[in-house]
């Protein structure tokens, strides 16, 4: 018998005699014998030590960002880690139950729902957030298909800025061909950011549903959100950013405060681990008046039969187990547990702490920089004089896969390579600094280029 | 829910309406010069502070949160009886993996040379799924079982493309889960309905009727979400694949046979896993689950990428491959899922995985046994791990099923599933899992027939519970017409 199994084998006879059975294969007898199987051919279990001592060693065969300098952001970023959001989110009261359709004995779960929805239309400066998605790329591709469908899937074109990151664009790219969609991609001007007339000449009038832009985007510069909305909506498309570093938003304004219809993308910076990619944490907020048309779960406020307040998921006639073939999506479960740890990571850090924090990423990435030019090497900054958050494109001899590798040779996790799925920008390294990067890292980092120049 | 005192947690922004200024974390000392954003930042792109964002303490939020778990059911507390959707226990070794700093701080774009344990880790899984389904091959990406339905057809889609044989409809019996004609549609098929026959299984008639070469595939749950098992399955391969389609096993409920019967040998061309079900990882309160596609040999060539691969004892990422489908989500799956499902399968392992299933199958044939006498049985196929009552005997009293599932609150359990199968009207669909003790199951039995005694004798008991929960019966249709779903300080109630 194993620890894991409620039911011993005196249980199981006792159970058997009492369904009159003689044997528990009984029970299996209307599945044909052709598919069956005596065992499988795999080892039988091992005790708990043997088993962690298995997944030890291969966690032991990583390299660690947790143990060296580490610039790696590329839509995954290392941030302060409050401890409490690891215990909070370890209460078996969260993480052991389920989507909260019973709300009498859900209210847990329910009201953070509620808290995340409206942390997230306070960072955003949107109306109306839903409970999460998988990821940032799947909701992205939520947030095309959202305008889709709100121009009456009439208008089959998508607008996407190429500095959108290559990763959500190669996700939409396989949701796109079975939804008859025709995206066309823009590359960035001269300065890094998306070109409000390129982007004008690939919507045309009235053909586009669409145009995404990332801010601040895949290489790290933060894009002109009013004219991207303007331009957009003059083509008679909807406007949609895409945020892959939550942080971004303690300093600059969402996109709903400067006319986009969607902000929506990965908020894996709110305390969620980077986990090797997953599980993180999809975001997507909207204007009410589009509510019904959105995606995903909703949680709302109402009362209960003594009239106190409670809350319960709303608006379900918009989902897959009530609408079928018609629903918005076919997500059922989402990130819940996700959604949980950056609520509780969100009210650690606080409103003002929250802008501290953005700021401290500013400031150490602004000295990172200043180290790299005074630092007289042959290294670039890319885009010079456009301004980034926390990221940037360093170039120079070795451009991208080399120079990181080198780089990790001298013990330096200097940025991830900017051409590793292709892109029309220089190759080099994309760099992220957060507010764990200390005086130290930088020197370590300016060291290790000095050692390879 | 006698367990627990009933108060209720003020929001996060109700507190502190004063705005006090307290700190709820901290950063490393800033050791380099302080920049004014204003000074590097286009002014236009800055915001204002936060207005409503509050600033509390490490213990603020530690008792904020502790209460509002106090207000929750969970699986830790007792039985979670819901049909199909598996609520097993977690064990705390999979926790305790998943938590380790070399897999937890492992960055996705990391070079592969510095991150083998995690590409090993997903090998083995892959290694260990095959086995457990005897498919051809598989890909951990999908982050959840719907997520995982939608690479499965994409597949199929993509398969009978490069065949020249491209079609329009995708068959999907009436006892299916909400998700299969959702991701039939989404993936640009129309969701053609399939009746069921007098036992709830497919009505092989019908299928025989509608199985044109305009079908791509049929979707089909094993044991279906009746409980019932497709014992057609092996002729209902036959005929689909003799006209050119292709079959998708929805496996939500592999955890009614895994280690007696593999899927492919059913003739399946495709099947996810949810790996929050069958292997144990944690509902979490609505995900993170994460839905493993197993494949034949038919759709090998389309699994999505990237794909790990191993070359020798060392372990690559294959990024691009035109006959893929291409990518379904960013980077590799919702990997600390997947180290926890690789954690349980080692510790059941072959024997374990055999047991398992056994018990599930034992425990929900104790309840149908249990219960028969008092909730009516609208199908009466042997089931295996689920079984699929209705109200019908209650109606008389005007007590429905949605009563039932709120009276059982009262006496502390989770009520059964009750939005599916749309076949059953008034559906309590009871899947116990194997995790418990059978002490806790016969529990659930004599709680189900107390409500049962007293729909007769006092139905207006169970037509007004819940009594004894935290908040009384809530008003889910007046949540709908007023909405509200953030708080605002001018709106705040």
């Amino acid at each position: 018998m194993h620890p894991w199994i409620g039911a011993g084998d005196d249980d199981r006879r006792r159970i058997l005699t009492e369904l009159g059975l003689d044997s528990i294969d009984e029970l299996f007898e209307s599945i044909p014998p052709e598919v069956c199987i005596d065992r499988l051919p795999m080892a039988d279990g091992r005790d708990e030590n043997a088993v962690r001592s298995e997944l030890v060693s291969m966690a032991l065969d990583n390299l660690s960002p947790e143990c060296v300098p580490s610039f790696l952001g590329a839509g995954v970023y290392r941030h302060v880690q409050p401890s409490v959001v690891d215990a909070v989110l370890s209460r078996a009261e969260f993480f052991t139950s389920y989507t909260p359709y019973q709300p009498e004995i859900s209210q847990g779960t329910l009201q953070v729902i509620f808290e995340f929805q409206t942390l997230m239309c306070q960072l955003t400066g949107m109306e109306v957030s839903n409970a999460s998605l998988y990821d940032g790329a799947t909701a992205m591709v939520e947030a095309v298909l959202f305008a889709h469908r709100l121009k009456r899937g009439k208008l089959d074109r998508v607008v996407l800025a190429e500095t959108v990151h290559p990763m959500y664009r190669r996700v939409l790219a396989t949701y796109a061909d079975p939804a008859g969609l025709d995206v066309v991609v823009v590359p960035p001007g001269d300065d890094g950011r998306v070109s409000t007339d390129a982007l004008r000449e690939a919507a045309g009038d009235n053909l586009s549903c669409c145009i995404a832009i990332q801010s601040p985007n895949f290489l790290g510069i933060i894009e002109d959100l009013p004219s991207v909305a303007d331009t957009a909506h003059s083509t008679g498309a909807l406007a949609v950013q895409v945020v892959t570093e939550g942080v971004s938003l303690g300093l600059l304004a969402g996109g709903g405060e400067h006319g986009f219809d969607v902000v929506c993308g990965e908020a894996q910076s709110f305390g969620i681990a980077p986990g090797y990619g997953g599980p993180h944490l999809g975001f997507f907020t909207c204007r009410e008046k589009n509510l019904r048309q959105m995606p995903g779960r909703l949680a709302g406020e109402t009362i209960d039969d003594n009239g106190q307040r409670a809350f319960c998921l709303t608006l379900s006639t918009r989902e897959q187990h009530i609408r079928r073939a018609k629903a918005t999506s076919n997500i059922c479960t989402n990130q819940g547990l996700m959604a949980l740890a950056a609520t509780i990571w969100l009210e650690s850090i606080g409103g003002y702490g929250l802008r501290e924090l953005a700021t401290a990423c500013l400031s150490r990435t602004e000295d990172l920089k200043r180290r790299i030019i005074d630092s007289g090497g042959p290294w670039q900054i890319a885009y010079p004089s456009s301004p980034t958050f926390n990221e940037f494109l360093l170039t120079g001899p070795g451009a991208g896969v080399e120079l990181a590798r080198r780089l990790a040779d001298e013990g330096v996790l200097a940025g991830v390579a900017a051409h590793r799925w292709g892109g029309s920008w220089p190759d080099g390294l994309l760099v992220a600094v957060t507010e764990q990067n200390t005086a130290g890292d930088m020197e370590a980092f300016i060291d290790a280029l000095g050692g390879i120049s | 829910m006698k367990r627990r005192a009933i108060r209720h947690e003020p929001l996060f922004f109700e507190r502190n309406p004063d705005r006090l200024r307290r700190q709820g974390f901290q950063l490393p000392p800033l050791d380099v010069p302080a920049v004014d954003p204003d000074s590097v930042l286009p002014g236009a792109a800055l915001r204002d502070q936060i207005a409503d964002y509050p600033d509390i303490t490490e213990m603020e939020v530690v008792q904020h949160f502790h209460r509002l778990s106090q207000l929750n059911y969970a699986v830790d507390e007792g039985l979670y009886p819901l049909g199909s959707c598996t609520m097993k226990y977690n064990p705390r070794l999979n926790e305790q993996t998943a938590r380790l700093v070399g897999l937890a701080a492992a960055h996705p774009l990391q070079p592969v040379e510095q991150v083998q344990g995690s590409l090993r880790l997903i090998w083995e899984l892959e290694q260990a799924l095959m086995a457990i389904t005897g498919m051809a091959g598989v890909t951990l990406q999908p982050a959840a079982g719907a997520h995982g339905e939608l690479a499965g057809i994409l597949m199929i889609r993509k398969a009978l493309e490069t065949r020249g044989d491209a079609r329009e409809e995708v068959l999907v019996p009436d006892s299916a889960h909400g998700t299969n004609p959702a991701t039939a549609a989404f993936a640009g098929y129309r969701a053609v309905e399939v009746a069921s026959g007098p036992d709830g299984t497919v009505d092989m008639e019908a299928l025989d009727r509608l199985m044109t070469d305009h079908v791509a595939a049929i979707m089909l749950t094993v044991p279906n979400t009746l409980g019932v098992f497709e014992h057609h399955i092996v002729e209902i391969s036959k005929l689909v694949h003799d006209r050119g389609g292709l079959i998708y096993l929805d496996g939500a409920n592999l955890n009614a046979f895994a280690g007696r019967a593999l899927p492919g040998l059913m003739g399946a061309d495709a099947m996810h896993i949810n790996l929050h079900k069958t292997f144990a990882t944690p509902h979490g309160g609505g995900g993170p689950g994460a839905g493993p596609v197993v494949v034949s040999e038919t759709l090998l060539p389309h699994l999505p990428v990237p794909r790990v691969v191993k070359i020798g004892d060392r372990f690559t990422l294959v990024e691009n491959d035109d006959a893929s489908i291409g990518a379904m989500r960013g980077f590799y799956g919702n990997f600390l899922i997947l180290v926890r499902a690789l954690t349980y399968i080692r510790g059941l392992g072959s024997d374990g995985l055999r047991e398992m299933s056994d018990v599930a199958v034992l425990y929900a044939n104790l309840v149908r046994h249990r219960l028969a006498g008092a909730y009516n049985l609208p199908y009466d196929s042997p089931t295996l791990h689920e079984v699929v009552f209705d109200d019908a005997r209650q109606t008389i009293n005007d007590v429905h099923n949605t009563d039932i599932a709120k009276r059982l609150l009262d006496y502390g359990f989770h009520p059964p599933t009750m939005s599916f199968p749309l076949i059953v009207h008034g559906a309590l669909m009871i899947e116990p899992a194997e995790s418990v003790s059978p002490d806790e199951v016969e529990a659930f039995c004599d709680a189900m027939l107390a409500i049962a005694k007293e729909a007769e004798e006092n139905p207006e008991l169970v037509r007004s519970a819940p009594h004894d929960t935290p908040v009384s019966r809530v008003d889910e249709v007046r949540a709908a017409r007023k909405l509200k779903v953030r708080w605002t300080a001018d709106n705040s109630s």
